[in-house]
């Protein structure tokens, strides 16, 4: 991997606010200033208390959120000016997103939604399978639950496989949203692991975890969002 | 890449009342839109006069044609509307009844769409209508079976096999999962989405079903009284709605 010095996400002044129309139009400031960059090969942790806005900045950036201004620059784009199938492309090629939570169509086999994103740019089916396999053997998926739609999985069980989908292809840019959160030992030191592959690759990665001695071991630094908080609220 | 539809502000009036109004948006080859809003909104009015179904009073439709390029759709001529109807556009009704011909058995279906581009041949045009039932997960046997005899879910794949035989670019859905049990639903969302993805279809689907939305289409549109209230893509649309009325409707959805 060559060195790179530009950053891969590079974060300008971002604010957020709600307007609640259907609640009296309330105006609820949420984000101002946010500001931060991250350089391929690096892992930046958020931190800050609940409710301090660090899933907040991780949707602004995923696109699932409007920012009211500044701008979000990934890989070129500024996806807070960006069209629809603009940022559909970013997610589909450049940038990834493990949420706290499995979506998925009913009916898919666990290999086939693991295999999704491989397939979504081309890949071969048979490649993008096996890719699938080796992540759900990593992850300690039975086999013989690959067939099976994930939705009657147990929590732990969903959870990972959000896992090996959200690594199944490789995104210059990564969020992670508790990655590691109730998972055992061995599968907290799989995930912890497919982190460290990720960054040695050159992937940009910003992460939530409450786990402290995860953190410790896979971000580089450290962010508190709290400094992003609306003056006027404080 | 160049639009593959380009719609400039399309008008619709039932008498003095506005059916819809003001409407233009681009669709790009391979994108799914939904267009999602209460009943009497003005979508489905929207979209029979995006597929030629109903005139309208004003704009203009443009289609990136194969062989002549990007054409007024609502100014061709009626053969011509026809033929793109036949072959490049298709439009799966809410009802299936609506678009079989229930009086025809199920390889016919599929045959009769290929037939009118010109396939004469009856050993290949049993061999497609065959294979498009197994696409759509009806069984062989069931080939010869008129419409009349398959459950409300059966009817809706057989409708689809019918619509994509001819490998349409776009395709129009009037709720098409609306009126089916869940588990059903599920079956074909999970269908659509892979011929989506093999075929590179470009559609635009009317539903009052934001889980459906969720799931299969990229960007939103979101209709009240006849007005696109808001725009965008379907998760920001979702999670973090602008309009009034977007966030009325949001809410307003049970969870599970």
């Amino acid at each position: 991997m060559t060195a790179s010095y530009s950053p891969m996400i590079d974060i300008q002044n971002v604010s957020k606010t709600f307007t609640l129309h259907n609640q009296g139009s309330a105006l609820i400031p949420v984000m101002e200033g946010a500001t931060l960059s991250v350089n391929p090969g690096e892992c930046v942790g958020l931190i800050g208390a609940s409710g301090a806005g660090k899933s907040t900045l991780m949707r602004l950036i995923y696109g699932n959120y409007l920012a009211a201004s500044g701008h979000i620059m990934i890989g070129g784009l500024d996806v807070a000016n960006a069209e629809p199938r603009e940022i559909l492309e970013l997610r589909r090629k450049t940038l990834g997103y493990v949420s706290q939570f499995l979506r998925v169509v009913p009916r898919v086999s666990t290999l086939d939604v693991v295999a999704e994103p491989l397939l979504s740019v081309g890949t071969p089916v048979e490649k993008a399978r096996d890719r699938a396999a080796s992540l759900l053997a990593q992850l300690n998926i039975p086999e013989r639950l690959w067939t099976l739609s994930p939705t009657t999985f147990s929590g732990g069980e969903q959870q990972r496989v959000n896992i090996a989908r959200g690594f199944a292809y490789d995104y210059p840019a990564m969020l992670l949203d508790e990655p590691t959160a109730s998972l055992d030992a061995q599968n907290r030191a799989t995930v912890l692991n497919l982190i460290e592959t990720a960054k040695e690759r050159g992937a940009a990665i910003i992460g939530i975890f409450h786990d402290e001695s995860a953190r410790e071991q896979v971000c580089d630094r450290f962010i508190d969002v709290s400094a992003f908080a609306p003056k006027a609220a404080a | 890449m160049h639009p593959l539809l380009k719609v400039n502000n399309i008008k619709k009036m039932y008498g003095h009342r506005i059916g819809c109004t003001d409407v233009s948006f681009d669709l790009y080859p391979g994108e799914v839109m939904g267009i999602v809003g209460e009943s009497g909104s003005g979508k489905s009015t929207l979209l029979n006069c995006l597929a030629g179904h109903l005139d309208t009073d004003g704009g203009e439709v443009i289609f990136d044609t194969r062989d002549r390029g990007p054409i007024d759709t609502l100014t061709m001529s009626e053969p011509e509307r026809r033929m793109l109807g036949r072959t490049d556009w298709a439009f799966v009704h809410q009802h299936a009844r609506d678009g079989l011909r229930m009086s025809v058995s199920a390889g016919g279906n599929i045959g009769e769409r290929l037939m009118a581009v010109g396939d004469r041949h009856y050993g290949n045009i049993r061999d497609r209508a065959v294979d498009w039932l197994d696409r759509v997960e009806i069984d062989e046997s069931r080939v010869d079976d008129r419409p009349t005899a398959f459950s409300g879910g059966m009817q809706q794949r057989l409708q689809i096999a019918r619509n994509l035989v001819t490998g349409p670019r776009l395709v129009f859905m009037d709720e098409p999962t609306g009126g089916l049990d869940v588990s059903v639903q599920a079956r074909l969302l999970d269908l659509l989405r892979g011929l989506v993805r093999e075929m590179g279809l470009s559609a635009i689907i009317v539903t009052h079903d934001l889980a459906v939305v969720r799931l299969l289409a990229d960007r939103l549109m979101v209709m009240k009284s006849g007005h696109v209230v808001e725009t965008g893509l379907t998760d920001q649309v979702l999670d973090d709605p602008q309009h009034a009325y977007t966030q009325l409707l949001v809410s307003s959805v049970l969870q599970v």
